[in-house]
């Protein structure tokens, strides 16, 4: 384990009390994520539960106009629907997806990326020609081709439950590549160190070599792709859900809150939209200030 | 007695540019020769080195003894051990910084060779091994809690031998392990190396491309030039007389303390490229005693009085 005090020692935290971008970054994603995950806690009302709508709150604009009213503080939209509660449940669904589809295109690209690195000739060539051709077309392309086609194969009563799911593996599908690259590159490089000759001598196996000794080594530009990745996650979930293939309106993430909201900005509603895009750009720029952070940071030779 | 014979050990490398590029190119599939038909034969208990310049295939002979490399061409065949099973080779690799594991604590890299053979059952053997090994290559018990980083080259080379030494070899290859060293350092670790082989009985093979440090630690001595061996002798009759041209030069080129003004002949030329090594003795176009059969001929190995040499010339 990971002692408090080796942190506040290492060089990484230095440059992190150095970096006051990094810190005000870290400060709102924490914010963020922490209101985000207490939605249900803090929100004044659950957004997904059509008995706690009033039709007569809709439409209400933001607390400071003089129309505003207790406890609807950014207002509400057309059913009543408080914004601020769904922009927090919202929040959550965004940073789930995120989180997961990170996880598992960290999963996924660090076990191939080893793979193809280590035992290079055919494996590598099929691997990274695979992954070349899944580069070669547009992220929103696939993640479109993907959730259309499984959302036809799974049954219409599974349609809004599977649907985190199948975003999940639409951006998992573009994004473990670069994962795989990263992690095959570095690979490559270490499989060739003497302190691997030193483990194949005594026998240790393959997969406990690539697991034990050569991914620990390569995890530092894991990580700062991670980062950047987890805000090009959330952005391509948005995306998604603007475009209508992604959250349903039953469970709206903050794409379909900006969609729903798109709607009403011509007649004058304007906080419907406003107030998600806000949301959603806080989140991704406090991820990227922090991944930019952590590049800079963990690049000796910028130090 | 005989640890290891090695006989006509041949290793090519594919160095062709690839598939894609060669067609476009149109550039033949190339090959390089980094060993080419040696023979030699380690005794048992002693110490043969290999000397030669940088790139003649000192280190890849250390793979292909150790296994890291299949041969081309050729065999190796370990006398059996102690256990009545075939010796196994452990190495002592040439860079201290490379051949250990940054992320890995020291305790943790001694240790690995004692769970990955079984060596000890419990933890707490394997932890009292790890600290007896440490104090055996002069660290400190407390040093298993660090990482390599924390260490100097010379220290790290100490880590790399507990660590060969944990997995209770009898032979043992080491592959310029004093190159990467201050002098002073180097004198600390090549005693300890000989101590160890007293203490434990070790063979080794050792590998360096400086006469002078060999000359203390081995019985036999052969010399290696462009992936040959061209000249094999006992210590003493090497130095006191050598036979090869190029055995000469490198003798020639050993700083002399007594008296370090002394004329020396310059080393004539490069060592030419081993993708494209010379007709004849490759040894021609340096040699100062060249005549006009060794651009044609290939030298045989001959025996002389106990060494064995080829050259045209001797
Ligand atoms: N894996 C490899 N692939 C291709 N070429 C190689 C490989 N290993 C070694 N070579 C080539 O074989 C030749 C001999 O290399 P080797 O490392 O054995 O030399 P060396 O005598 O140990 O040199 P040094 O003193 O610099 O360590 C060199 O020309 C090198 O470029
Ligand atoms: S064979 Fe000829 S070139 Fe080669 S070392 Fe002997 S004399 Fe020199
Ligand atoms: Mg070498």
């Amino acid at each position: 384990m990971i002692s408090l005090s080796l942190i506040r020692k290492s060089d990484l935290w230095y440059s992190f009390t150095r970096s006051r971008s990094a810190m005000v970054a870290a400060i709102v994603l924490a914010m963020l994520i922490l209101t985000a995950i207490f939605a249900p806690l803090i929100a004044p009302q659950n957004p997904y539960d059509p008995a706690q709508l009033d039709m007569w709150k809709s439409e209400l604009p933001p607390i400071w106009d003089q129309l505003g009213e207790w406890p609807y503080v950014l207002g509400t939209d057309t059913q009543g629907r408080d914004m601020l509660s769904a922009i927090l449940y919202g929040t959550r669904i965004s940073v789930v997806i995120g989180i997961a589809s990170v996880a598992l295109s960290l999963l996924v690209g660090l076990s191939l990326g080893l793979v193809a690195g280590y035992f290079g000739g055919v494996v590598d060539n099929l691997l990274m020609r695979f992954g070349d051709v899944l580069l070669s077309i547009p992220t929103i392309l696939i993640a479109i081709l993907v959730s259309t086609v499984v959302r036809q194969m799974l049954p219409p009563e599974l349609r809004d439950v599977g649907s985190s799911a199948v975003l999940v593996l639409a951006i998992t599908l573009s994004g473990w590549v670069q994962y795989a690259r990263t992690v095959r590159a570095q690979t490559i490089v270490e499989r060739s160190k003497e302190y691997v000759q030193a483990a194949r001598l005594l026998r240790v196996p393959a997969r406990r070599i690539m697991v034990r000794h050569i991914l620990p080594n390569t995890l530092t530009p894991i990580m700062v792709a991670a980062t950047l990745n987890f805000g090009m996650a959330i952005l391509t979930e948005a995306t998604l859900s603007f475009l209508g293939i992604g959250m349903p309106p039953g469970q709206p993430s903050l794409g379909t809150l900006i969609r729903i909201g798109n709607q009403f900005l011509f007649s004058g509603l304007w906080w419907i939209v406003l107030f998600p895009v806000l949301q959603l750009c806080l989140l991704v720029v406090s991820v990227n200030l922090l991944g930019d952070w952590l590049r800079d940071a963990l690049n000796p030779k910028l130090r | 007695m005989t640890a290891l014979t090695v006989t006509h050990l041949s290793r090519t490398f594919d160095v062709s540019a690839s598939w894609l590029n060669r067609v476009v190119e149109r550039k033949p599939r190339q090959f390089l020769q980094a060993v080419n038909d040696i023979s030699f034969t380690v005794p048992l208990g002693g110490c043969l080195s290999l000397v030669g310049e940088s790139g003649c295939g000192k280190s890849t002979v250390a793979r292909l003894v150790t296994g890291l490399y299949p041969p081309t061409k050729g065999d190796l065949r370990f006398a059996p051990g102690k256990k009545g099973d075939a010796l196994s080779a452990q190495m002592i690799f040439q860079d201290p910084y490379a051949s250990l594991n940054p992320r890995w604590r020291v305790k943790n890299i001694i240790a690995e060779p004692l769970r990955e053979l079984k060596l000890r059952d419990t933890k707490a053997e394997v932890t009292e091994r790890v600290e007896e090994l440490l104090r055996i290559v002069g660290l400190s018990p407390t040093d298993g809690a660090k990482f390599p980083h924390e260490f100097s080259g010379g220290q790290r080379q100490r880590i790399s031998i507990a660590r060969a030494l944990a997995s209770e070899p009898e032979f043992l290859v080491c592959d310029e392990p004093t190159s990467a060293l201050d002098v002073s350092v180097q004198a600390q670790i090549l005693n300890l190396m000989r101590r160890l082989q007293d203490e434990l009985g070790l063979t080794y093979l050792f590998i360096s491309h400086d006469l002078s440090v060999v000359r203390h630690m081995s019985n036999r001595i052969a010399v290696m030039y462009l992936g040959r061996i061209v000249e094999e002798a006992d210590t003493e009759t090497l130095f006191a007389d050598p036979k090869h041209p190029y055995t000469k030069l490198l003798l020639q080129t050993i700083p002399d303390i007594a008296n370090p003004h002394r004329d020396r002949e310059v080393a004539a030329g490069e060592v030419p490229s081993p993708l494209n090594p010379p007709k004849g003795c490759t040894f021609h176009p340096r040699c100062p005693m060249a005549m006009a059969c060794c651009s044609i001929e290939i030298p045989q190995m001959r025996e002389i009085g106990g060494t064995r040499v080829a050259c045209h010339a001797v």
